[in-house]
This record gives structure tokens, sequence and C-alpha cells, in this order.
């Protein structure tokens, strides 16, 4: 019995049992509902298989989406919590347990994701390639990705969530404060799907160095497939110390030994210092890619090229080189002194050069241009007030001295706040807007694009910007609870008002692709935006191939070229293209990697070693295996093109 | 016209900021260090929200101007590849921008990390702030008094708190006499306040430490020193002394009122500094060995203990 | 699949290029994993508590032996994959083999250095600095292990295959990865062991 006990929620709510039985039910009916129609061989074959760096954004996308409303729905709680002093829905460990998942679920399982997603589906066909270096890793990283995500998502109905923050600070995420396996699922969980993020950095810096097309070269690449190639190297040098962080979390949970735990020479400090040495790059992994969508959107729809490119390509390798040195500014509180202080705010203020100098090439490349307000255009342009006010805001944290004052408090969630949905999730919004008709050959609604924008926009200013005055007040964030004397209840009251319009927001647009879906028009051509780079010069949407001839390419807007001064972007003829095959195991190596996670997590070492030994036999039959891809004939390829209406240009 | 009226919510939200401080208790600060990093706040607030106008006003101009519906029909927008003197201004005047800041930041951080300027001439009173799950644990060694939960200061004179932790990472935070810093279970680190002005004011442990966060506070009160004396001497005449045993039970996780004793744990149960310290505690015989290796892991990568070691 | 024959076995596909590419940004990653855990020994190093120092538990002999094993194999699987080079199955399989077998028996000593750790009252769970000591050396060692394994499946295949772009391909990776644990184990002993017992 004693067994059993440890999958028991330690504080069961009926909230919680709703949801599981909510959950068991959405698992049926998707099983009864494949079932029904036949659809497992489907399912199989086009896409629990497959390579296809397409159909692998498609799937991040999602499950970015998925997680969105997850990680909305604990926001969502928190507001609720705190619009009213002493208020009762949720208790303190409830309330410890939610806003812990949030962070998690919003960064590494809405946000990376959702990044993964655009740079999969979008960077092969920016540089002209026909896939990723290595397709089948790049199946394995999603998977890997998905298991972590699964598990870390089970953990509210098996065992309990971790409750010590997204942060996970020690010693109060040891064993010693926290009993239940909440943490154990939080070690695993971003282990496995960090193991993934790590494998598409790689994947992806081959990719950009090593198969791009003929002529261009690493200064006539596009603005995203810089951002991406920059954001991938940061993830080869960033996520290795994540990976050793949560090695040593998990050993000392699950092991007893002393890294970080408050006796025998453990060190708490250290957990802080590894965790944002990782923590503060993964901000940029999530913005810059941001700021390449920005970057297509903007000179998209300006009607003009973009402004200042080298200065852009620039300031990103600035950032990225700055965003290792400016770690302890997550913790001037920790009392290293004036000196360190001092530098470290200077490394942190010194950030908001490039990033201005990225501000102002966006508005310098409307100068001139010829404007037209798209749903996407509309998120870029209202990024740019939202994005500005959280990042000086973030200059204002940097001030050492002063952040002791703001450490903690209500006004540091507000800044990250106003720099992470301005700057992350409106480029996602309008990204996935851009690259929707690419996606999917059809556009979704203009009118209920627009609308939500700008009911996301307003709503994120009505739930963020109070909490810069109850920050100033005094209002710590973290807290379950306050006191009617406390004097936040106005604030927290505007801002769950705030909270309530995003969902609303959300809501739209999840109506908006439902909508869409049933009547926006199919007919809409290639390239339905009038854009510049080379993932409009093929067909919508896109054949497995990418481009039935490789285009060749002289200039960082090839496509426009091709439009305006007559470039020719496809020269020679058809030929037989080689192409990866599909492949099992990484769905299957990362499914056993989720038992393996789960075993982990509750310390049940036989099924976590036959666990292990199947990844490594995974691995050990990949080894062997001789694949050596497949070709698509002149034929079929003819026949595919037909189908899609010809050439494009 | 919605994007107009957006920026004028904007404008006039961010213009409460600097009008409505006076009621934000960080921006009403009753000590020189809360008054240091107030100031901090206001000025570099002033100085973004120039930014912030800058930037808007930007963006209006090429909204306005540019709009596709302002333009001819056949107007192609020209190709611009960027300009070395716009860059250059783009990149020089947020520099001037950030080299004030610096030059601000950092000469406020020796101010905040020092005794308060004009209180250098009174010797400071030392009181050890030790966080438990959750409560606060204040040791006024020089009086031989501790007290729970709640803290009397004298005003007029420099306080130097030793904070540390009987367990997870918290922080002390009085938000009117000073900005937070952590207590942590190895080291102990000082946080220089002092309090000009008599009166109550709100403390607490601003990092989130598990379930009893929310309350894990203090009330701090400060008086003129000679009523702050007349309060020590109540305390020596009428509460009881604190015993190990006692303060074991204290130390147990939930939640206690105030509590007053005399005496401090730090006789039977001294504070991580020194000889204490996370470095040595329980340490092998080595000691000098270990002491080398200290050397070694300074010129790495670890600060984390320079503050500790300067206060031997 | 295109092959180019003016270039090495190794890089005359372009899959083959982008796999050794790959490898090497991969190392990059490694070389990450490795800092960080060196940066983590630095500082909890000192931090003993109530167990021993690293200068009353090491012992050169078996430190030793493990360099000059591992430093040999990694000389080995640089011959090996010369006569790879040279296009010399057999005397690149038998260097190969070495290099197995001298890993192998690195492992042996090291099994053995951990056992003597233990018996000497420094477990993992005795203080931050047994548990950064044991997860670096463990770290390296499974390294070791991996390519053991991954070694022997590659030679398995060269036997079965001969040398094609793809053996060819995964034997020069692997020298990559062996060499590299080899340096790994350089700092390892100059700033763990020699660093520990001076």
């Amino acid at each position: 019995m004693e067994f059993f006990e440890r999958f028991a929620i330690p504080h069961p709510s009926p909230a919680i049992y709703a949801s599981m039985v909510a959950i068991g039910l959405t698992v049926i009916a998707i099983i009864a509902g494949l079932t029904y129609f036949k659809k497992w061989g489907y399912l199989w074959r086009e896409w629990l298989t497959t390579v296809d760096h397409k159909r692998i954004g498609i799937m991040y996308l999602i499950s970015a989406l998925l997680m969105l409303f997850r990680g909305g729905a604990d926001a969502i709680m928190m507001r609720a919590q705190l619009s009213m002093p002493e208020n009762k829905l949720l208790d303190a460990q409830h309330y410890n347990e939610i806003f812990t998942t949030h962070g998690v679920v919003m960064i590494m399982f809405m946000a990376m994701p959702f990044i993964m997603a655009l740079m999969n589906f979008v960077v092969p066909l920016q540089i002209g390639a026909r896939d990723v270096a290595f397709p089948r890793l790049n199946a394995l990283s999603f998977w890997l990705f998905f298991m972590g995500a699964m598990l870390f998502n089970i953990s509210f109905v098996i065992g309990g969530s971790p409750d010590a923050g997204w942060t996970s600070y020690f010693p109060l995420a040891g064993t010693e404060f926290s009993e239940s396996v909440g943490t154990n699922y939080y070690m695993i969980a971003l282990q496995i799907a960090g193991i993934g993020t790590l494998a598409t950095g790689i994947n992806f810096m081959t990719t950009i160095l090593k198969m791009r097309a003929p002529g261009m070269t690493l200064m006539k690449m596009p603005m995203f497939t810089w951002s991406a190639f920059i954001t991938n190297i940061i993830i080869v040098f960033a996520f290795p110390v994540l990976t050793v962080a949560l090695a040593m979390g998990t050993l000392d949970r699950l092991f007893a030994s002393n890294f970080f735990t408050t006796n025998n020479g453990g060190m708490d400090m250290l957990w802080a210092n590894l965790f944002w040495v990782w923590g503060h790059p993964e901000v940029y992994i999530l913005v810059l890619p941001a700021f390449g969508i920005y970057s297509e959107i903007i000179s998209t729809f300006a009607r003009r090229n973009l402004y200042g490119y080298k200065s852009m390509v620039a300031s990103m390798v600035i950032i990225s080189l700055l965003s290792f040195l400016v770690w302890v500014h997550h913790f001037f509180t920790m009392g290293q002194g004036a000196f360190v202080n001092s530098i470290f705010s200077i490394t942190t203020m010194a950030i908001a050069v490039p990033t201005g100098v990225k501000i102002f090439n966006w508005l310098f490349t409307l100068w001139k241009g010829k404007i037209v307000i798209t749903t996407p255009m509309l998120y870029s342009l209202l990024f740019i007030p939202l994005f500005t006010i959280g990042g000086v805001t973030g200059v204002m944290l940097g001030m050492s001295a002063a952040d002791y004052q703001y450490h903690n408090t209500m006004f540091l969630v507000a800044h990250f706040h106003l720099v992470i949905i301005p700057g992350v999730v409106f480029a996602m919004l309008a990204g996935l807007t851009y690259y929707w008709p690419k996606m999917f050959g059809f556009m979704l609604n203009e009118r209920l694009g627009k609308l939500s924008a700008w009911i996301i926009s307003i709503s994120t200013l009505v739930a963020f910007i109070p909490m810069f005055f109850s920050g100033l007040d005094g209002q710590a964030r973290r807290m379950y609870t306050y006191s009617e004397q406390a004097g936040f209840t106005m604030w927290n009251m505007i801002s769950f008002v705030g909270a309530a319009g995003l969902a609303i927001g959300f809501a739209l647009i999840v109506y908006n692709i439902y909508y869409s879906i049933r009547y926006a028009p199919r007919d809409i051509g290639s390239d339905p935006w009038d854009a510049r780079s080379l993932e409009w010069a093929t067909h919508s949407p896109v054949p497995e191939y990418n481009f039935a001839i490789v285009p060749n390419v002289d200039s960082t807007e090839a496509f426009w070229d091709a439009k305006k001064k007559g470039h020719k972007l496809f020269k020679g003829e058809l030929e037989k293209i080689h192409m990866p095959n599909n492949s099992p195991i990484p769905f299957i190596m990362s499914s056993i990697f989720f038992v393996w996670g789960f075993s982990f997590v509750f310390a049940m070492w036989i099924p976590l070693i036959i666990a292990t030994i199947g990844i490594f036999g995974c691995m050990a039959y990949q080894s062997f295996e001789k694949d050596h891809g497949r070709y698509i004939s002149v034929e079929e390829i003819k026949e595919t093109e037909e189908k899609l209406g010809g050439p494009t240009v | 016209m919605k994007l107009k009226s957006a920026i004028l919510f904007l404008v006039i939200t961010i213009a409460t900021v600097l009008t409505g401080c006076e009621q934000l208790i960080v921006l009403d600060p009753k000590g020189p260090q809360a008054e240091t990093q107030a100031n901090d706040i206001i000025i570099s607030a002033s100085i973004m929200l120039f930014i912030v106008l800058a930037v808007f006003g930007i963006l209006a101009y090429m909204l306005i101007k540019y709009r596709a519906s302002k333009q001819k029909e056949d107007y192609e927008p020209p190709h611009i590849e960027g300009s070395i003197l716009v860059e250059s201004i783009c990149v020089g005047i947020p520099v001037l921008i950030v080299a004030v800041l610096s030059f601000m930041s950092v000469q406020s951080n020796y101010k905040v990390e020092a005794t308060p300027a004009g209180y250098e001439d009174k010797e400071p009173l030392v009181v050890y702030a030790s966080s438990s799950a959750w409560k606060w644990h204040f040791s006024y060694p020089e009086e031989g008094i501790e007290t729970v939960n709640y803290l009397y200061i004298p005003t007029d004179r420099a306080l130097e708190f030793k904070l540390y932790s009987f367990g997870t990472i918290s922080s002390f935070w009085i938000p009117q006499l000073g900005g937070q810093k952590y207590a942590m279970s190895d080291m102990v680190n000082t946080l220089h306040l002092a309090a000009d002005v008599p009166g109550e004011y709100m403390g607490r442990n601003a990092n989130f430490n598990g379930k009893g966060f929310a309350e894990n506070t203090f009330n701090v009160t400060a008086m003129p020193q000679n009523e702050f004396d007349d309060w020590v001497e109540e305390v020596k005449d009428t509460a009881s002394p604190i015993t190990e045993e006692k303060f074991d039970e204290l130390l147990e996780p939930g939640h206690l009122g105030q509590l007053t004793f005399t005496g401090t744990h730090l006789d039977f149960r001294p504070a991580p500094e020194g000889e204490h310290g996370g470095h040595n505690h329980g340490s092998s015989s080595n000691e000098d060995d270990s002491d080398e290796e200290n050397h070694e892991v300074h010129d790495h990568e670890d600060h984390d203990h320079e503050e500790s070691e300067h206060h031997h | 699949m295109k092959i180019d024959h003016s270039l090495p076995l190794e890089y005359s596909t372009q899959e083959n290029q982008m796999k050794i590419l790959g490898f090497w940004i991969f190392l990059g990653a490694e070389i990450m994993l490795f800092a960080t855990l060196f940066a983590s020994y630095f500082v909890l190093a000192p931090r003993t508590g109530s167990g021993p120092a690293g200068s009353s538990i090491f012992e050169l002999t078996p430190v030793l032996a493990e360099t000059i094993l591992l430093l040999t194999s990694s000389f080995t699987i640089g011959l090996a994959i010369h006569a790879m080079r040279l296009g010399r199955t057999k005397p690149m399989l038998v260097f190969f083999g070495i290099t197995l077998i001298l890993g192998l028996a690195f492992l042996g000593v090291e099994i053995y250095e951990f056992n003597h750790y233990i018996h000497v009252g420094a477990a993992l769970q005795t203080s931050a600095f047994t548990s950064i000591l044991l997860t670096t050396l463990g770290t390296h060692g499974a390294h070791v292990t991996f390519g053991l394994v991954w070694g022997l499946f590659i030679m398995i295949q060269i036997k079965k295959n001969g040398l094609t772009p793809q053996t060819a391909n995964k034997s020069f990776i692997f020298s990559l990865y062996w060499h590299f644990l080899d340096v790994v184990w350089i700092f390892i002993f100059s700033f763990i062991y020699l660093k520990g017992m001076m």
C-alpha cells in the first residue's frame, strides 16, 4: 500500500479531481475517435514517424498552443486568487504549485516549442534547403521535448506538481523542504526536454552552415535565419549548464548527495548561479528568433528592405555574447558586494544598446515605406511600444542598488511579462498568422486577427502595468494572499481584469482558427502577403521536397528580386530528389524516455534499468540500420508541381 | 485612432508613476539608504520615460506619414541599406544614457553597501536577523536580548543587520528603510540601514520559501535612542531567557506571534560566519590546505563569499 | 548520394561532412558540460564538511595508470584513423581493438578507484566535495563506457561492410570523441588530482 501512496496527490482538491476526469475522458475520446475514423495508420505514417521539418514544425506548433492554454489556465487562477484580499479560492500549497508550473510551462513548454515550430518550418525554406541536416535527430528532438512536456504535465494528477518556483532554488527545492515528488518531475522532465533542445541547436547550426542555397553567403541570409543561427549557438553553449545543474539537483534529491544542501559543505548559491548562467541566455534564446520574425514582417509590410542589415546582425552577435555575462543581475541581493554588483550592473544595462539599435532599425525600416497594416504587422507595431516599456524597466532593474527594492517584487514580474509577452508571444502570434497560409494553404481571418491583437495588447497593459505600482508598494511576488490593510487590492483587481481580457483575446484566436478552417478561401496562391524571401517562392502548402529545383540567390531578398528585377531564381532542369525515409525510432525512443523519466521520478529502479536498456537498444538499432533514404523521380515531381499549379515565379 | 488612444493611455499610465509615487512605500523613504534607492528609481524612471516617449513619437510619425493609404498607388519604396551616421547616433545616444546610469549605479552601490553617510560617528547597532520557516529571529548581541517577528530600532543611528538563515534562502526587506538582501544558511550577509524618522514600518521576507511565505512578515518600530534603551531595560527585567531547547522548538516550521527573550541564540548556535562559515562547517583537519584553496576559488569565479570573508 | 573521391573517405559525401561538423558542435556543448563541472568542482572542492579532503584520499598509482592507459589509447585511435586513410582495414581494426581494450582497462582501474573512495568514507553522500568529485569523474567514466560500446558497434560494422563512406565517417567521429575524452582527462588529472595532492 505504501508503494501506491507515492502516486497520490499530496493535497487533493475538487479542481484537481475534475481535471483528472477531464484528462481521462479526453484520452478516451481521442483513442475512440482515431479508431472510429480509422486514422491510426494515417497518424503513424504521416505524423508520428515523420522526419519532415515542416510537419515537425506543425507538431511543435500544436504542442505550443496546447501548453499556452495549460499555462494560461494557471495564470488565470493566480490572478483570480489575488484579485481580492484574503481570497480562499486556492490554498498556499496549491498556489505555489500553480505559479511554479505556470513559469515552467510557459518558458519551457510553450515559448520554446513555439520558436522551435517557426524555426523548423521556416529556416530550411528560407535557405532553400530540402530539410534540416539531420532529419531523424530533428524528429527525436521534437519527441523528447513532447515527452518531457507530457511527463511534466502529468505531475499534477500523479504525485503532485513541483512547488518551489520555476527557478527551483535550493535548499527549498531539496528533499529537506520539498518532500513530494514534484521537484523530481521538474528535474527530470526538463532534463529530457533539454536534451532535445540541445540536439536542435546542433542540428540547426549545421543546417544553416552547410545547407544554404547556392549564392547565399552568410551576409545574404534572411534576418530570421540569422536570428535562428545565433539562437542555436546560444542553445549549444547554454543548455549543457542546465544539464549539469539538473543532474546535480537530481542527485541531491534522489541519491542524497550534497551539492546544494544546508550541511556537509553543500552550497545553495551554486544552484542559483548555474541556473541563471543558463537562464539568462535562455531569455535571449526566446527573444532573438522573435526579433527575427519581426524583422521579416516589418520589412514585408513596409514594402521595403530591412534597414541596417549589418547592424542588425552585429547587435545580435553582441547580445548573444553579453547574455552570458549578466547572470548575477538575477541576484544582486545575494551579498557579493558593491564591486561585483557594479560590473554586472554595467553589463546588464549595456544590453540595452544593441537592443535599442534593433528598435531603431525597425522604426527606420518604416521610413519611406508603404505601410500596410495586416494582422502580423499590427502585432509587430504594437510590439514596439509595449516592448520598449518592458525593456526600459529592465534597464531600471539593472541599477543594482535600486534593484534591492525591485527584487522579488511584482515590479520584476511586470517587467519580465512586458518583455516576454510583446517580445515573444506577440512574435509567435504574428509568425503564426504570417506563416499560416504557407503551412496550410489558407489565411486566417484578418478582422478577427486584428481584433484579437488589439484585445491582447490592451489587456497586457491592463494586466501588468498595475504590478509596477503594487511592487513599489511592497507586494512581493509569489505571495498567495495579502491582507486588506496592505493596500494592494486595487492593483490586483485591475490585473485580474487584464488577465481575463488576455483569456478572451486568446479564445478569439482559437475561434479565428476554427472560423478560418471552415470559411476561408483556399485559392490564395503561394505569396499572399507579397513577401520578399525564399519561403514564399514555393507552393502553399509546401511540397515535401520544398523546392523542385534548388533556388539560386544573390541578395538578401532573392524572391523580391525575382519578382521585381527579373532575377532568375530557378535555373537548370528537374532532377530526381533524394529524401530521408520516415523512422519510428525517434518516437519509440522518446516514449521509452517517458517511461524512464516516470520511473526516475518515483525512484522505481527496475523499470528505470529496463527503460535505460531500451533507450540504448534503440540507439544500437539505429547504428546498425542501413537507410540511405529514397529518391523522388522526375515524373513524380512534375506531377506534384502540376497539381500545385505550376511554377511560382 | 485606436493607436493614438492606446499611446495616450500609455503616457497617462506612466505619468501616474511619477505623480502618484508619494503613496507607494518604496518611494516614501524613511532612511538614507531607501532615499538613495528612491532617488535612483525616480531619476532612472524619468530618463526612461523620455526614451519611451521618443520611441512612441518616432513610431507615430512613421505610421502617420508612411501609411499605404497616404501614398500614391504606384509609389515604390526605395532600397535603403542603412547609414553609418544614423546608426552611430542610434548607438551613441543609448551609450551615453547607459554611461550616465552606470555612473549613478556604481555610486549608489558603494553607498548602500556601506554605513550610511552622516552616521559614521556613532557606533552602529548590530542586529543578527536570522530566518527559519516562516519566522524572523532578531538577536541583539550587545544588549543581550532576542525577539521573534518584531524589531525595535533606534533612530539616527546606523544599523548593521547580519543576515543568515536556518534553511531556505530568505530575503530581509524593510522597504521604507532600504532594499533587501538574502539570508542564507552558510554565510552571513551584512545589510546597512538607518532610520531617520520614528514610526512603524513593514518588514518581510521577500524571497519565496514555501507554504508560509505570504505571512512571513515582521513589524519594525523605530524610536529615539532613549526610548530604545528603556525598552531594552524593560525586556531584560521581564522576559524569560532563551534556551537551546526553547530555540529548537521555535525553529519548527510554522508561524509564531511576537516573542521576546533575554540572551541570544548566538551563544549556543553561532551564526555561519568566520570559523562557522560554509567553507568550514564540520571541516576536517587540513585547515591550511583548504584556506589555500579558498584563494583559488576567489580567483576563479566564486564571489559569493567575499562579504563574509571581509568581516572576520 | 554523390561521393567526392578527391576527399578522404570520411568527408566524401555531403552527409558525412555535415555529420563531422555537427559532431564538432556537439563537442562544443560537451566542453560547456565539463567546464560547468570543473567550475562547480573548484567552488565545492574546499567544502569537505565532515568528510575527507582530496589530499587524504587521492592515490597516485591508479591515477597514473589511468592516465597512461587513456593517453596510449588516444594514440592508438590516431593510428587506427591513419590506417583507415591508407585504406588498410586490418591494421585499422587491430588499432581500434587495442584502443577499446585500453579503454576497458582504464575503466577497470577507475572502478577500483571508486571502490577505494567508498571504502575510505568518501561516498557520493559524504560532502559537497565528494559529491562533485565523484560526479565529475563519473561523468567522464560514463562517457568512456558509452564510447566502448559505440566503438565495438563500429568495429562490427567495419568487419561486416568494409570501409565505406559511412563506416569511415563513424570511425573518424569516434576518434574525435575519444581524443576529446583524453583532453578532458588531462584536465581532470591536472586540476583535480595533481592540485588535490599538492
